[in-house]
């Protein structure tokens, strides 16, 4: 009797020692799966959410509109009417810096876009021009320097010795 | 909300800017065909300039396409500019890869006898080496000022630098090739490439005069400050033509045509780097015809200790020290004023370290009663030439304003 007992411990004590190592195992492949699963569905929200930033927003992300204290976040330009397109044009071949860092009558805006044409590649911009000079003169006018402006923006601080 | 996952932020820019740039203007992008495969510009990557470029945090970032950056003057106080300060000047897109291994450099032109290449390894080691302390300044530096306002990279005053030299004499190596006697120019071309993406299409093509070429101080240059030459400034290999226009000094440079002419390239016609023959008024159109291209700068100088805005208090003496350039020439005398001009006082001025270097200058100023001051500087150069307080005659493109520099200072 005694040793049918002793047996069935034994038995029983085996069936928990299978039990318990099938399941360690078992877990890393669980987890394996669980976790290349989960990876999958990541990436596949993302492709997803690429392609309706793509359609929605038809190339410039919300980040990139934005517009701060009338200033277009992204390029430094002044939020204006054809900014946009200004921005697309102009941007193409070389940076917004280089439009809002200049100054020039209409005429001279123009003469920058017909020497961009004849030296620099770029197209024809059909009725776009009209828009792009109207909003380049209008807020990108020349200011009047005279022969030598006064000293601005001066930081004031104490020099020590 | 998804733009901030950067992954896919920039997944998006590099598969969607040219395409939906189209769409979202309507317009037909001639360009996109020709934009590098897979080429976005630099910014929108989010790299930081100033980490990419090794450059002090207050440089100034005029543009970053193509990069361009300016210093301060107070940032320039070392005799020899450090790497960090040394101003950016692009035309085009900087190459991505320049292997020392492959690079090779080709004199060619109608006025050699034979075109000739070389590794970057035979010009090292097949040629006497020197080095020399060469100001650089851009020819638009100071462009800022001008009335009515020139196009460009709108410089102020931090469009020049002096930093020490190694290479090679260009008139060794144009010896070593054999010119004919009817050679004039020597016109340069580099790795860099246009902004359009057109891989044909040269971004800038410059050069000087024979008489420029020959002289001992003109480098086919590898090293500055002791270093390989720093990627944007010309990695592996740069002419350096010290006292012109900085960009007579080709960077990236593969290829030098000895010509029996005047040299051609782009940007050597029109209104770059040239200037009216005769001066003209304010604002006037000039016919290309009459526009004579820029050799030597002009003479020039910067405060460049203290910085501008220095308070200090009454009766104590105030240190002042920069440097000063005359292009070709030596500056021969250093003075300042603290009344606008009505009174100028001399300044102690240092030898150049070799010709075309700039010289040091300092001073010490007593300032009569509180109040708010400007200390003007102004260099005259061996000629008699000196610096004008105002901006100098216009130009179309806006080049070549030598004005004082000037600081101010308040007295309590």
């Amino acid at each position: 009797m005694k040793e049918d007992k002793f047996i069935r411990l034994i038995e029983r004590c085996f069936n928990a020692l299978l039990a318990v190592t099938i399941i360690t195992l078992m877990f890393p492949f669980a987890a394996y799966y669980f976790i290349c699963t989960y990876e999958g569905k990541v990436d596949n929200e993302e492709e997803v959410v690429v392609e309706q930033v793509m359609k929605v927003d038809d190339g410039i992300t919300t980040d990139d509109n934005e517009i701060l204290n009338g200033v277009h976040v992204n390029s430094g330009l002044i939020e204006d009417k054809g900014y946009e397109i200004v921005f697309a044009t102009c941007t193409k071949c070389h940076s917004a810096k280089l439009v809002t860092q200049n100054r020039a009558t209409r005429e001279g805006w123009e003469s920058m876009i017909r020497w961009m044409q004849r030296t620099q590649k770029l197209w024809d911009l059909g009725e776009n021009e009209t828009l792009i000079l109207d909003y380049l003169s209008k807020n990108y006018a020349p200011e009047k320097k005279g022969r030598r402006a006064a000293l601005s923006n001066i930081e004031w601080y104490e020099l020590k010795d | 909300m998804m733009a901030k996952n950067k992954d896919s932020r920039r997944l998006f820019l590099k598969r969607g800017s040219m395409l939906a740039l189209a769409g979202f203007t309507g317009l037909d992008i001639v360009f996109g065909e020709n934009m590098p495969e897979g080429y976005v510009p630099v910014i929108l990557e989010g790299d930081d300039p100033f980490k990419l470029f090794n450059k002090h945090k207050d440089m100034s970032l005029l543009n970053d396409k193509p990069w361009n950056m300016e210093a301060q003057a107070h940032l320039l106080d070392d005799r020899i500019t450090p790497e960090s300060r040394i101003f950016i000047r692009n035309n085009g897109l900087i190459p991505e890869k320049a292997d020392p291994k492959k690079w090779t450099l080709t004199v060619d032109g109608e006025s050699v006898i034979k075109a000739k290449t070389y590794t970057l390894d035979e010009l090292k080691s097949k040629f006497k080496q020197y080095t020399y302390q060469l100001t650089l300044e851009c020819g638009g530096n100071g462009r800022s000022e001008y009335d009515p306002p020139a196009k460009g990279n709108q410089w102020t005053i931090g469009a020049v630098a002096c930093a020490s030299w190694t290479g090679i004499r260009l008139r060794d190596l144009l010896e070593d090739v054999g010119i004919k006697g009817d050679a004039v120019y020597v016109g340069y071309y580099g790795a860099d490439k246009h902004l359009s993406g057109d891989e044909n299409k040269v971004v800038i093509s410059r050069g000087v005069p024979i008489s420029k070429a020959m002289q001992d101080e003109t480098l086919i240059a590898f090293a500055m400050n002791g270093k390989d030459i720093p990627l944007v400034h010309g990695y592996p290999l740069r002419m350096v033509a010290g006292g012109w226009p900085a960009s007579t000094s080709g960077k990236w440079l593969n290829k030098l045509v000895v010509r029996n002419k005047v040299h051609d390239g782009p940007k050597m016609e029109g209104s770059s780097y040239r200037v009216p023959c005769e001066s003209v008024p304010p604002g006037a159109k000039v016919e290309d015809k009459d526009m004579c291209i820029i050799e030597s700068m002009p003479v020039k100088s910067l405060i460049t200790y203290p910085q501008s805005g220095a308070m200090i208090d009454e009766n104590k003496q105030l240190d002042i020290r920069g440097h000063a350039w005359a292009g070709e020439f030596e500056v021969s005398s250093m003075k300042y004023s603290i009344d606008f001009g009505a009174t100028w006082h001399k300044c102690e001025l240092e030898k150049s370290a070799n010709r075309l270097a700039w010289q040091h200058w300092k001073a010490k100023v007593r300032f009569p009663k509180k109040g708010y001051y400007e200390v003007w500087a102004k260099a005259t150069d061996s000629n008699g030439v000196g610096q004008p307080m105002v901006v100098p005659g216009w130009n179309p493109k806006g080049y070549l304003n030598n004005a004082c520099h000037r600081i101010a200072v308040k007295v309590k």
